[in-house]
């Protein structure tokens, strides 16, 4: 029984060790935006990164999860003649949930895992130190861009996200059920609110800050070569698409929980 | 060590530094005069980098102390230590050029994001430092990796002696070169380090570059300072540390770690 107890509080212990190490990490690498020198050139390249190459494989998953959703809502809702939600259902369910979910984790496994394999391959070849003995802080010019890139670009690709769905729905609303297209728009339209956008939207921030951050904290903390850094890349898609579902549904609760 | 501290441009003393429970440094005392070379020897594993890397402010040791130009510089806060390494240059064993970048701004990287030079006299300088190390700017644009391993190694110096810094940490410049490739790194090290007059530390087992590189050698075993002495003295050294090593036998008072397989 003892030992029972023991491995639960070792396991327990381990998980606060590993979240005290992660804030500090992240609040370390944060504070460096309140002083000079700032490295935009990064912060421009990782929002390219993570944004622009993003686009193609969010663009995908966004338009087939916006058709399937309206074929299935269409599937549900015709069994009790409520056909005519199918157009409200795709918008509220894409701008509040899937369009940054499914963005969040498609990005966790694009950027999250380059993240960590790069910074964890200048990690065991010596790069941050490098960078340290030329008199740059690596929390500043490594982490500090990634996180800001990660926190600004995500809102702008679910943004996008959101209206490539809406129009996935859309199109097999209109051609494959039949709807009339002025009234499917219509319907689109009359009950969306900003807030549901906008909920989106802070979700997609959150999201954007924690695969970078988890990217970037495996990744610094990589060891033992080839075999670490793959790790690291393992360890950072698994934690951020995690983490990710976690704050979902905690951010959900926040906006919609009343 | 028979500089005194004051006299030092770098002052060790008393240094320790564990990983886990083996102990790798172990009150490790060490000086070096401004301008000096000196070149610390010692088996693979022995701590040389640990040392450099402790003195760079990369690792903290648990005990001791580091003086460069007298200032203590173990504890001390980000900044300082930020400004403190504008003294320094490194070259790393496996050259730890970044992938990301051409070779020109590998080698201003110090100064572009380092010191806040604009990039146009930095790629200026960064040509005149490759030209230094022989190295011509039809190179400048390529990426590391299309670079050989010994044109890495003179990149990462050119990288290292950029800034022109006080002191300039050399590790194993010549691991995994070819003796020709290893001379004329060496050759560009001592031309280097006179010609700037900078102080030079470098950590080796090779004791070819040792002897061409080193004002004076020091030897590392078991985490302290077993010999030091001038260059020409390491053959008459009566050390029978440093006799072992240097004759490269297996027998004697220094004992490989070798696990039966």
């Amino acid at each position: 029984m003892l030992r029972f107890l023991a491995a639960i509080g070792a396991v327990l212990l381990g998980f606060l060790s590993a979240t005290g190490r992660l804030v500090l990490f992240a609040g370390a690498a944060l504070a460096t935006a309140f002083t000079p020198p700032y490295y935009f050139r990064m912060i421009l390249r990782e929002m390219v990164n993570i944004g622009y190459f993003s686009l193609p494989v969010v663009g995908l998953t966004a338009i087939f999860t916006g058709m399937v959703l309206a074929l299935q809502s269409h599937t549900g809702f015709s069994r009790f003649a409520a056909e005519g939600a199918v157009a409200t259902v795709v918008v509220l369910s894409v701008t509040r949930e899937l369009g940054p979910v499914i963005t969040g984790l498609m990005v966790a496994g694009r950027v999250g895992a380059a993240m960590a394999a790069e910074i964890g391959t200048m990690r065991v070849t010596d790069q941050i130190d490098a960078l340290t003995s030329l008199s740059t802080d690596p929390l500043r010019y490594l982490v500090l861009p990634r996180l800001l890139a990660g926190l600004i670009t995500l809102p702008i690709l679910v943004l996008i996200a959101d209206i490539i769905g809406v129009f996935g729905g859309y199109l097999v609303g209109v051609y494959r059920l039949g709807f009339n297209p002025e009234a499917y728009i219509n319907r689109t339209h009359q009950y969306l609110e900003t807030m549901d956008v906008v909920s989106g939207l802070i979700k997609a921030a959150v999201f954007g800050f924690i695969v970078a951050l988890m990217g970037c904290y495996h990744g610094y903390y990589s060891r033992g070569g080839a075999q670490g850094v793959g790790q690291a890349t393992t360890y950072a898609v698994v934690s951020a698409s995690v983490l990710i579902l976690v704050f979902n549904y905690l951010i959900t609760a926040a906006f919609f929980g009343r | 060590m028979t500089s005194t501290d004051r006299a030092a441009k770098i002052a060790v003393r008393g240094l320790r530094k564990s990983f886990g429970r083996k102990r790798v440094l172990d009150g490790l005392d060490l000086d070096c005069a401004s301008g000096e070379s000196l070149v610390v020897i010692g088996g693979s594993g022995t701590g040389k980098s640990v040392l450099v890397k402790c003195i760079l402010g990369l690792l903290r040791p648990e005990a001791g102390s580091i003086r460069i130009d007298g200032v203590e510089t173990v504890w001390l806060p980000r900044v300082a230590r930020e400004r403190l390494m504008q003294k320094f240059g490194m070259l790393f064993q496996g050259s730890a050029l970044f992938d990301s970048l051409s070779v020109w701004e590998n080698v201003a990287f110090g100064l572009v994001q380092g010191r806040g030079m604009e990039r146009q006299p930095a790629q200026e300088t960064a040509l005149a430092k490759l030209a230094a190390v022989g190295l011509g700017p039809e190179i400048s644009l390529l990426r590391p990796a299309e670079l050989s391993g010994g044109m890495q190694k003179r990149v990462a110096l050119a990288r290292a002696i950029a800034a022109e810094p006080e002191i300039v940490f050399f590790d194993e410049p010549t691991t995994g070169l070819d003796p020709i490739m290893a001379d004329v790194i060496n050759d560009l090290i001592v031309k280097c380090v006179r010609e700037v007059g900078t102080t030079a530390v470098s950590i080796t087992h090779d004791l070819v570059s040792a002897r061409k590189i080193a004002d004076r050698i020091a030897m590392l075993h078991q985490g302290r300072i077993v010999w030091h002495g001038p260059t020409a003295e390491i053959d008459r050294s009566g050390n029978p540390y440093v006799d072992q090593f240097i004759n490269g036998r297996a027998e004697g008072p220094i004992q490989m770690e070798i696990r039966a397989a």
